[in-house]
């Protein structure tokens, strides 16, 4: 059993060296944000994704779109470091580091953010305790001392500003009671106090109105930097006509099976998931 | 308030960055040289116990009568608690620090017990003790040392050990102790009231507020000893006092028996505010060892307008059971019940409260919050009981569950009883539960599994941590944390 699992890592670090996508080792490989290489994974046993190879640069936003059951939810949870989900194969490297080595919290502290599907209730924890312990965290993590109590409230009221979310959602506690779309806006504020390297959205725009949908796309793009990096995993078209990709991949079956540029989700939006299925099952019989 | 918060969160902040293993970290063992007596229960011992004291007459009459009823009682059977047998031949009812001359300075104490108390955090030192919290330090049976005795003696208010209240104010003794809890109460109060050792006594006279904290520290450290203190508080008209107490105990494989008896009155228009943070030892995570805490705790509010407020977080113990409880005789007093309680492990607990509405516009809160983890099993058990008289009482009550895992238990039985009409009572229950997705949430923006059981466990907690003297809040926090510990994951 451990001698295979030797003999797979062996065989990934090669490939690593050799692949030309994926560059050289050090300083060039810290120019790219993530690499994800072949990756393999399962839950309780079945398998989900079936070899992703994925490579996202700084300032890029990348689309991740593809029909129900596709595993994009799968891929986020990898990436954001869930326990349920088993790594069988495959290497993911962010920034250089080899990030399936890392707890979740390192994960975060080390710049990436998950915007969940469906934000998680913790009731009696109010939201500027919750927020402050994990700024916090983060910059005990780069070395810098907590932030006093005055500027962190001032810091929570210019980005509750900067995505138009309801000032007295901050003092009740996190996500409880929330409508769906102040679960999602709260995800999107979040995101703006911490600042993320690379932020991955999960079906963030699932169940918004127009103007929530609004607020969650314009909290992407004032947040956008050249340094920063966003995945946004979506099953329709309609948040990108607010957030403008740099590539969209569809991911069919554990598979990304096209990857293109802004034009391809409106492909996707006009033409449906169906002629995709028939690609790929037409280039399997073939 | 706003001060308070921001140095209760900075203090919060210490504290998680502060913890980073879950051992019970007071389960060390002193050696210091201890007088005890055989083992085992008889007249006999009771006599002995009270001539090592050289106790007056009536105070040995009054252990033989709880003795002999005693004999006539049988452990309660009705807690939800499955409780081993217990050989009360196997027991050491008395021990205590042997050389134990007067103590005049601190420097008089046994080094080796001054050692134990610092390892605690407890300063016996009231020069270097800038808290401002008056100590009484109870170990195993014996009062070792009281902390500003004389500052308070100033004022009028008496603090000091049982033992020393018996042959200085045998008056205030003999006219208040057994007026709330009578010998006859209850298995494990009378068995106190034939062997107890000593103790805490205070007295607040008329008109004064007592300008400090008052606290009582025990500590049980000698093997197969059994602890029985006896704490008698009044507060006399007008007066106030806030009162703590905390305990700890070694680390051992068999399990060490405690029954304490507490007992409050309160004058007219007298507020006493009782707080406990109990941390006995709980015994190891396969459940062997541990304290057996059996506990009577009660309050007469005897004036009008008179208030008695407990505050309790119970992380200790194998076995707890205990209700601290309000008899709300003067008419408009008041009763509080303020509770936290930790099951991890292999722990138990059955523990709530009594409210006795006997005067008009009487009125009641209970907020009970029980926490279990692992194995451990949680009962709330209260009573509030109008009596026919008690027009216009008032009683409000919330109890909470929270569950860490699937292996634990909470439990509610809550007792009504009301015999008036314009009386109203309320009762509010939850159940929730710690989830992996709470903690995985917490984990994705960068808070440690520890951190986050702390935030989520703290949060839930808060209503009855806020109640606690500023001190004990900061204690009560850190203690909660380590006690749930690895229980998530």
């Amino acid at each position: 059993m451990g001698g295979k699992n030797q003999g797979k890592k062996i065989k990934v670090i090669e490939t690593s060296r050799i692949s030309p996508p994926l560059g050289g080792m050090g300083g060039k490989n810290k120019s790219i944000m993530l690499i994800i290489n072949n990756l393999k994974a399962s839950i309780g046993g079945k398998s989900i994704l079936k070899g992703i190879t994925l490579e996202v640069k700084p300032g890029e936003i990348h689309a991740i779109m593809g029909p129900n059951g596709s595993g994009k939810s799968t891929l986020a949870a990898v990436l954001a470091g869930r326990e349920f989900v088993e790594v069988t194969e495959g290497t993911v490297t962010y920034l250089g580091k080899n990030l399936l080595d890392m707890s979740a919290e390192d994960r975060a502290k080390e710049g990436i953010f998950l915007g969940f599907q469906y934000p998680i209730e913790i009731p009696g924890v109010s939201m500027v305790n919750f927020m402050k312990t994990a700024v916090n965290e983060h910059r005990k993590h780069k070395g810098l001392d907590p932030l006093s109590a005055s500027d962190f409230l001032k810091l929570m009221r210019d980005k509750k500003e900067l995505v138009e979310i309801d000032s007295k959602l901050a003092n009740r506690s996190v996500n409880e009671g929330f409508s769906g779309g102040e679960k999602k806006k709260n995800e999107i504020f979040q995101m703006a106090m911490l600042e993320p390297r690379l932020a991955i959205l999960d079906e963030t725009d699932s169940g918004l109105d127009i103007d929530a949908l609004r607020v969650v796309a314009n909290g992407v793009n004032k947040l956008k930097r050249p340094d920063n990096s966003f995945i946004v995993i979506t099953h329709y078209q309609r948040l990108l006509d607010y957030i403008v990709p740099d590539v969209v991949h569809v991911l069919y079956d554990g598979r990304i099976v096209k990857t293109a540029g802004k034009e391809l989700a409106l492909e996707l939006e006009e033409k449906g998931y169906d002629w995709i299925k028939k690609e790929v099952e037409n280039n399997v019989l073939s | 308030m706003l001060l308070k918060n921001n140095q209760m969160e900075k203090d919060q902040d210490k504290i998680l960055s502060d913890v980073t293993t879950g051992e019970y970290k007071y389960g060390f063992y002193s050696d210091i040289e201890m007088e005890r007596i055989p083992k085992g229960l008889s007249e006999e011992v009771v006599r002995i116990i009270s001539a090592k004291k050289n106790e007056p007459e009536w105070l040995l009459d009054f252990r033989l009568k709880a003795y002999k009823h005693w004999l006539t009682m049988k452990m309660p059977a009705w807690p939800n608690l499955k409780i081993p047998e217990i050989d009360y031949k196997e027991i050491i009812f008395y021990a205590a620090p042997k050389a134990r001359p007067v103590l005049n300075s601190i420097d008089d104490i046994d080094p080796e017990l001054r050692k134990t108390f610092d390892k605690l955090g407890i300063p016996l030192t009231e020069q270097k003790h800038l808290s401002g919290v008056a100590v009484d330090a109870v170990i195993d049976s014996v009062s070792v040392k009281t902390t500003f005795k004389e500052t308070l003696a100033e004022m009028g208010i008496i603090f000091c050990s049982f033992s020393d209240a018996v042959k200085e104010y045998p008056e205030l003794v003999k006219r208040y102790m057994g007026s709330v809890v009578p010998y006859t109460d209850n298995f494990f109060a009378s068995l106190n009231s034939a062997v107890f050792s000593d103790g805490s006594f205070c007295y607040i006279p008329k008109g004064v507020r007592c300008p400090m904290e008052l606290s009582t520290y025990f500590r049980i450290n000698s093997a197969n000893t059994g602890q029985f203190e006896r704490t008698l508080l009044i507060a006399d008209e007008e007066s106030y006092v806030s009162y703590l107490e905390g305990c700890t105990a070694p680390s051992r494989d068999e399990n060490q028996l405690h029954a304490a008896i507490v007992e409050i009155i309160a004058e007219k228009n007298a507020e006493v505010k009782y707080s406990t943070v109990q941390n006995w030892y709980p015994g190891n995570k396969e459940g062997l060892g541990g304290v057996f805490n059996f506990v009577t705790k009660r309050g007469m509010c005897k004036g009008e307008n008179s208030k008695i407020s407990w505050t309790q977080i119970e992380t200790g113990s194998a076995i707890t059971w205990k209700y601290p409880s309000c008899i709300l005789r003067g008419d408009n007093s008041t009763g509080e019940f303020y509770s936290v309680a930790v099951t991890n492990n292999h722990q138990q607990a059955d523990t709530g409260t009594k409210m006795i509405h006997i005067g008009k516009n009487t009125k009641s809160t209970i907020v009970s919050k029980g926490i279990s983890a692992g194995h451990g099993q949680n009962s709330y058990r209260g009573l509030v009981k109008v009596l026919k008289n008690a027009s216009n009482a008032r009683n409000f009550s919330q109890c909470d569950s929270l569950l860490l895992g699937d292996k634990c238990g909470a439990h509610t039985f809550p007792y009504l009883e009301v015999d008036n009409q314009t009386a109203i009572v309320e009762h509010e229950a939850t159940t929730s539960k710690i989830g992996e997705d709470q903690i995985f949430y917490c984990n994705q923006r960068g808070i440690s599994t520890e951190d986050a059981i702390g935030l989520i466990v703290n949060g839930y907690a808060r209503e009855v941590i806020n109640k606690l003297p500023m001190e004990f809040a900061v204690e009560a926090q850190k203690l909660l944390q380590i006690s749930l510990e690895g229980s998530v994951g």
